[in-house]
């Protein structure tokens, strides 16, 4: 139960990168970007293929990232320069790039055991500082070893690597080409009468979206220890599940704000995962299901909370004016001031 | 300054719903200018506002800005010599981002946007000078997200943002007509002022012909497609409402229906 937990952060920490990605189209751009499902896997084939190829699997995971870059801008430009929906433009690349995965692998799986991943690169160096027996101490000590984790360098490496993409992800939309893009998913007539081309910044926008995906892509496939074609199926609703329970929960004040909510946002839609494959009737295949269920809840509810206030406000007014009718002119002042 | 030669538009040319929207549109005007345009509905106004602005590209002739011939930059080239503000106050801002990042977005029309600029305090200090000039407090709202604010504000926030990097041509397209008429005055007092203090050449559609005549040293009044009837400084001093409502009938034979004062 207690390591589920422990796998539930860290596969967390590593989807958090997929769901700052999945943000960026999504949210700041306004683009439902459907790549997502294809470059996931992009990032894992690239990654994969090279460090078999004896390739340093740091080199292997920026190259993936690389990849999805550039589906990323092929989907921008589909869509800025082909004028074609936003939703067709992100399904035409997402099965364009099934086939391109398959290319790039083989092989519809790559296994990668007794491979050099960046996971295990990570574990020698972790070992070599032994850095496990310290952290392991309060375990030991408040008498709770059971539940202790076998290593934290997992969970230590990933809050590095996710704190420093969410703090150059911060950076980056609030200076003054961030806020251009930002603005473009606003409202794009304004920025295009302030002379900036909008068309250049969605396609870098879809682009740095992707390349985040694939990134987390990547170290997913080094963290299973394998990659796989149909690992990036449903993952934009996996994306999408992250960045709305992390509003929803954590709140969407700020930028700053907002990049952590989706963080916390993807580590509880893992807990929820795990949580809900321990229930007896489920499957891991019934998860996709119940991943969409969510989204569609988190997507309507807000809209039936809206309207039903809408409702309740109009129903008061009514009441109101009735008040008025009868009794003349002298509630409508009283009215005013309480509504 | 600006130069237009000959501007043609047709909507959906050969076509059962074919529109002239501009025929054969030719008129200048010089540094400094301020020309307020009137006409009926329909009568092309917002189209050769939108053909200067480069959103809509013409059938035929050529716009000149500044010694340039334009016609052929997309809107986002053109928009370095353009300041806009537009009649719906929704368009000319970006609701979801604070009055700071708005006008950081408006500074960024006359130069290349860089990845080292942000919104230091230097910069927060000037915008803040320039929100005084307004005289309606949004100075000290400058993290406020814009799609809070009332249409009125967000409309004085577009005609500063349009302004304050110097534009060499600003387009006013009926930007007052969303308003309250006590919202109205302060925009059109606005107006008045940045353009005076910057000298900036100015293209304004209205309505209303007081402000038309109000407003500006030039005038020009459209009908389907074409300039009906123009005064230059001296005409204007002395131009009234009813001269204007007189010039309609003779050039075009009909009547005003509706309200005398508003040219709809
Ligand atoms: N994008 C468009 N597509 C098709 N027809 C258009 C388009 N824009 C304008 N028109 C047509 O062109 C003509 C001129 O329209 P325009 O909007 O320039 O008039 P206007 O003078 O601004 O009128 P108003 O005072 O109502 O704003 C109208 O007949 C209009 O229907
Ligand atoms: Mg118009």
């Amino acid at each position: 139960m207690v390591s589920s937990l422990y796998g539930a952060l860290e596969s967390g920490l590593i989807y958090a990168i997929m769901a700052l990605g999945v943000y960026l189209s999504f949210r700041i751009l306004n683009f439902p970007d459907l790549t997502v499902d294809g470059s996931f896997v992009t990032g894992g084939a690239v990654a994969s293929v090279m460090i078999v190829g004896g390739h340093h699997p740091i080199m292997a995971t920026i190259l993936g990232a690389f990849a999805g870059v550039i589906a990323g801008c092929l989907t921008g430009l589909i869509h800025t320069k082909g004028k074609i929906n936003p939703l067709l433009a992100g399904i035409l690349m997402m099965i364009a790039l099934y086939s391109i995965n398959l290319r790039i692998m083989g092989q519809p799986n790559i296994p990668l055991m007794g491979e050099n991943t960046l996971f295990n690169q990570i574990s020698t160096w972790w070992n070599e500082v032994a850095l496990d027996s310290f952290l392991l101490a309060p375990f030991n000590w408040l008498g709770i070893s059971d539940y202790a984790p076998r290593s934290f360098y997992v969970i230590i490496a990933m809050i590095l690597i996710v704190l420093l993409v969410k703090k150059m992800l911060d950076f980056f939309l609030r200076t003054e080409v961030g806020m251009t893009l930002r603005a473009t998913g606003d409202n794009q007539a304004m920025v295009k009468s302030f002379s900036a081309n909008t068309d250049r910044y969605v396609i870098v926008g879809i682009g740095l979206s992707n390349g985040l995906v694939a990134l987390s892509g990547a170290l997913v496939a080094q963290y299973n220890g394998f990659a796989d074609i149909n690992i990036g199926v449903g993952m934009i609703v996996i994306g999408l599940a992250s960045v709305i329970i992390g509003e929803v929960i954590f709140g969407k004040q700020t930028i700053v704000r907002l990049t952590l909510a989706v963080i916390l946002g993807a580590i509880v839609y893992r807990v929820i995962y795990s949580l809900a494959l321990r229930l007896n009737f489920l499957d891991a295949s019934d998860m996709k299901l119940i991943t969409a269920i969510i989204v569609i809840c988190a997507l309507v509810i807000p809209n039936w909370l809206d309207q039903s206030q809408a409702k309740r406000q109009f129903k008061k007014s009514q009441k109101l004016n009735g008040a008025v009718n009868k009794e003349g002119d002298v509630h409508l002042a009283t009215a005013k001031k309480d509504s | 300054m600006l130069q237009l030669k000959k501007i043609h538009k047709t909507f959906y040319p050969n076509t059962p719903d074919e529109r002239r929207a501009l025929n054969d549109v030719s008129n200048s005007l010089a540094p400094g200018d301020f020309v307020t345009i009137i006409g009926s509905n329909g009568a092309g106004k917002s189209t050769l506002l939108n053909i200067l602005a480069g959103t809509l590209p013409p059938d035929d002739g050529e716009v000149w800005i500044d010694g340039k011939n334009v016609t052929s930059f997309p809107e986002e080239k053109r928009a370095k010599l353009i300041g806009r503000v537009f009649q719906n106050p929704l368009i000319g801002t970006a609701p979801n981002m604070t009055i700071e990042e708005n006008m950081m977005i408006s500074l960024g029309r006359t130069r290349r946007r860089s990845l080292l600029r942000r919104l230091t305090k230097k910069v927060r200090d000037e915008f803040q000078t320039e929100l005084e000039t307004l005289e309606i407090g949004l100075e000290n709202r400058l993290t406020t997200k814009v799609g809070l604010l009332s249409g009125g504000e967000r409309q004085a926030l577009s005609l500063l943002m349009a302004t304050f990097t110097e534009p060499k041509i600003l387009l006013l397209d009926e930007h007052t007509a969303a308003l309250d008429p006590s919202k109205e005055a302060l925009v059109i007092e606005l107006t008045k002022h940045l353009v005076e203090k910057q000298k900036l050449t100015t293209v304004m559609v209205t309505h209303q012909m007081e402000q038309a005549i109000q407003l500006g040293n030039r005038l020009w009044m459209m009908d389907e497609g074409k300039v009906i009837f123009e005064a230059d400084e001296e005409t204007k001093e002395n131009l009234t409402v009813n001269d204007l409502l007189n010039e309609f009938e003779k050039v075009r034979g009909k009547k005003l229906a509706s309200d005398r004062h508003l040219l709809v």
